[in-house]
């Protein structure tokens, strides 16, 4: 199936969003609106004519001086009918972080790929269950992939971690021992 | 009489830990001896593979690219310069194809090999291990043979490979493959009927197909829970779909099912392999005719000017890539991996990224080892034969 | 006569007896002879440090044959693998844990100078983090270079004090 067919299948279920097909080489690849992404992959996941049940992978690519400056990709796979489709959604700028919703509700498996996007471009999903840094460490500023952040970074190696809880907590942590053991 | 006080432990299977198969980290919450909840922490082996990708050339990316899951290397490689020649419209040679096949299926098995060995040793049967790196290192002999190198050959190249095949390389391959099905019957005759392995791996971490599908698992993940995907019949590349071969399949789930789903490929390997080899001839085209791509050889270069200066520009400057992206999945040991590559037209790419099958197994082992034992924790990540390489990249 | 001269200059000057360097001779073969490293395999050179241990190259005939899973119980860490900015404080509390006498060998390019990856996400050395006794260079090396790093430190501690 192509991009058209794909986009003609939609049409009828999701009436008034405006799709775009995209240019590709290999398989179909369809520009959505941030603001209908879930409902589009419900349907996505639900046609039969369709039914993308397997999410393979969300990134996203920076296209710096042009705006919107990120493109959020989808890959999605259908084993029942033996389909690809790759979904884009444009966000964001220069001066604005973007925002996208989340598509955990649809498939689960977007829940870590969606937390390295945040990491690593600082696109925020909006309902995301547990949007933290994954690959970098906690306390990391910047996100690495954007393009102007730098490849070579000159930094002291950091060989300790710093506590987790402040001082009074662990004065308070070791007295509340103390009190419990002489009960 | 004082009350009985319970509350759940948190246990904390560090980065450095002898059975995380590299540098994963488990917070566990138990039980007693159940797990409650767990919370991996990865990125302890993130090395920005992808952003050094772009400042380089697209034929430095090559190495690069293997580096990712270091047990299946030229399974990477195969899938980045897969995507390349989509964006660039080139057409193999079948020799260049069956090649390609080959040594794909050789990586399979050397991954499998390892998996198999690792697995066993933390199940318990430490002996294992020498047993199956023992028949890699006769892998890694056919490596060197090849490219010089035991690990990282960087064998596969855009446009086709990197040279021809060596003298010897038949009989070296041939007398692999006559050896290997009695030593996989040997590993099996070891694990598949000893009851403690038995008791260790059944109904333990049992996964259900429309779970595993739902997490994103596709590869011997979703075969050991029912589904019959495989990218090399459903999506066939590099001429798959001319190779006469099964896909092992199994139903239960848990972690023995992926066991034997995993040494009937082997099997299966072993198959295909020889079918390649008999399509090789022991010397002919290595590369696709293209120009741009591939350089000349070498005594056109010191004879001719125009081969001096095409040579010269492959090497200093590259080549381009039309703008555009790709993403060609490929069936790698631990299930799909594809490259999406996205070109701006110019010498270097503009984002590489590896769809990494470990990142999602990771993602989907808390709710494997839910409500499970802490013993099972071992041979849970064992059967997922997760590659840290290949999760952080 | 000179020999004679230099005995007693030895004596006077309050060195090491006849009796003692003997003795700390055999507590350095003793230490080189029976190095245990700990497992700190974290990347692609982790699979040669195995292949290193297993029956073709045998490192147990070096005295290196039980990889510990505890650092409390080993004497070398092999640093096998590229060191991320996130591990390297797990890395620095690992080598705290490892009781004296103790040495790291460096295997590999990214553990000794980054290798091929200069980028944000990568220690460039792992030297910023511990001290390092001997660098092992390979991309990864053969298993054959590392049992010859294993063999300098091996020379090296027969070179040094007690």
């Amino acid at each position: 199936m192509d991009a058209t067919s794909i986009i003609n299948a939609l049409a009828s279920l999701m009436p008034d969003v405006s799709y775009e097909s995209g240019q590709s080489v290999d398989f179909a690849t369809i520009y959505v609106p941030a603001a209908s992404l879930v409902e589009t992959c419900r349907a996505l996941r639900d046609t039969p004519s369709l039914r993308l049940n397997v999410l393979l992978e969300v990134t996203a690519a920076d296209y710096l001086p042009r705006e919107p400056r990120f493109e959020i990709v989808y890959h999605l796979l259908s084993i029942p009918n033996r389909l690809r489709l790759r979904v884009k959604v444009r966000v964001g700028s220069n001066e604005v972080d973007g925002v996208v919703p989340t598509v955990q509700s649809v498939w689960p498996a977007a829940g870590w790929p969606e937390r390295e996007v945040w990491d690593m471009f600082g696109i925020v999903f909006a309902g995301h269950t547990d949007l933290r840094r994954l690959l970098m460490p906690e306390d990391w500023e910047g996100h690495p992939a954007r393009k102007d952040y730098p490849v070579q970074i000159r930094k002291a190696a950091q060989t300790y971690e710093p506590l987790e809880v402040t001082q009074d907590e662990f004065k308070a942590n070791i007295e509340r021992d103390r009190q419990r053991r002489s009960h | 009489m004082a009350e009985l006080r319970t509350e759940t432990m948190t246990v904390n299977m560090g980065p450095q830990h002898p059975s995380t198969h590299g540098v994963l980290r488990l917070v566990l919450e138990l039980d007693g001896e159940t797990i409650k909840s767990c919370m991996p922490t990865i990125g302890y082996l993130h090395t920005g593979i992808e952003k050094t990708a772009e400042q380089k050339k697209w034929q430095q990316v090559v190495p690069l690219v293997e580096r990712m899951d270091y047990l299946a290397a030229q399974s990477n490689s195969l899938a980045y310069v897969l995507g390349v020649e989509k964006l660039l419209g080139l057409e193999m040679p079948q020799r260049v194809k069956d090649i390609r096949v080959l040594i794909a299926e050789l990586q399979r098995m050397a991954s499998h090999l390892v998996w198999i060995g690792t697995h066993a040793m933390e199940i318990g049967a430490v002996s294992m291990l020498f047993y199956a790196i023992r028949e890699r290192e006769l892998l890694m002999n056919i490596n060197e043979l090849v490219a010089g190198f035991r690990f990282f050959p960087s064998y596969f190249r855009v446009g086709g490979l990197r040279e021809d095949l060596p003298r010897g390389f038949h009989e070296a391959v041939n007398a692999f493959l006559d050896r290997f099905p009695g030593k996989i019957d040997e590993f099996e005759g070891l694990l598949t009927k000893n009851d403690m392995f038995l008791h260790r791996t059944q109904g333990v971490g049992v996964i259900t197909l429309d779970e595993a599908l739902a997490w994103g698992l596709v590869g011997p993940i979703a075969r050991g829970s029912g589904a019959d995907y495989d990218v090399r019949r459903y999506f066939p590349y590099s001429g798959y779909e001319t190779y006469q071969f099964d896909v092992p399949t199994a139903t239960e789930g848990d972690v023995f099912a992926r066991y034997r789903v995993r040494v009937e490929e082997m099997r299966q390997s072993v198959r295909i392999a020889r079918q390649a080899l008999q399509r090789i001839s022991p010397s002919g085209s290595w590369a696709c005719d293209d120009p741009r791509v591939v350089p000349p050889p070498k005594d056109k270069v010191y004879t001719e000017m125009e081969a001096l200066i095409q040579h010269f520009l492959i090497y200093s400057q590259g080549f381009t890539v039309p703008a555009g992206d790709a993403y060609v999945p490929v069936e790698g040991p631990r299930g799909e991996h594809g490259c999406y590559i996205v070109s701006d037209g110019t010498n270097r790419p503009w984002r590489v990224k590896m769809r990494p099958p470990s990142f999602m197994a990771i993602q989907a082992l808390p709710k494997i080892i839910e409500n499970g034992m802490i013993a099972d924790v071992i041979a849970v990540i064992g059967s997922t034969d997760v590659v840290m390489g290949d999760c952080d990249r | 006569m000179t020999a004679h001269a230099h005995a007693h200059d030895h004596a006077h000057d309050g060195e090491l007896g006849f009796i003692t360097t003997r003795l700390e001779w055999l507590i350095q073969w003793a230490r080189r002879s029976a190095i245990w490293p700990a497992q700190f395999g974290l990347a692609c050179c982790a699979i040669e440090m195995m292949s290193m241990a297993t029956s073709r190259y045998d490192v147990a005939r070096f005295g290196a044959e039980v990889f510990r899973g505890s650092p409390r119980q080993s004497d070398l860490m092999i640093v096998a693998g590229r060191l991320s900015r996130k591990m390297a404080p797990a890395m620095r509390r690992v080598y705290d844990q490892m009781p004296d006498p103790k040495w790291v060998i460096s295997m590999g390019a990214c553990a000794s100078v980054g290798g091929v990856f200069d980028n944000y996400a990568i220690v460039q050395g792992v030297d910023q983090v511990v001290p390092v006794d001997v660098y092992v260079p390979g991309c990864p090396p053969r298993p054959e270079s590392l049992i010859y790093g294993l063999v300098q430190l091996q020379q090296k501690i027969a070179r040094s004090r007690a």
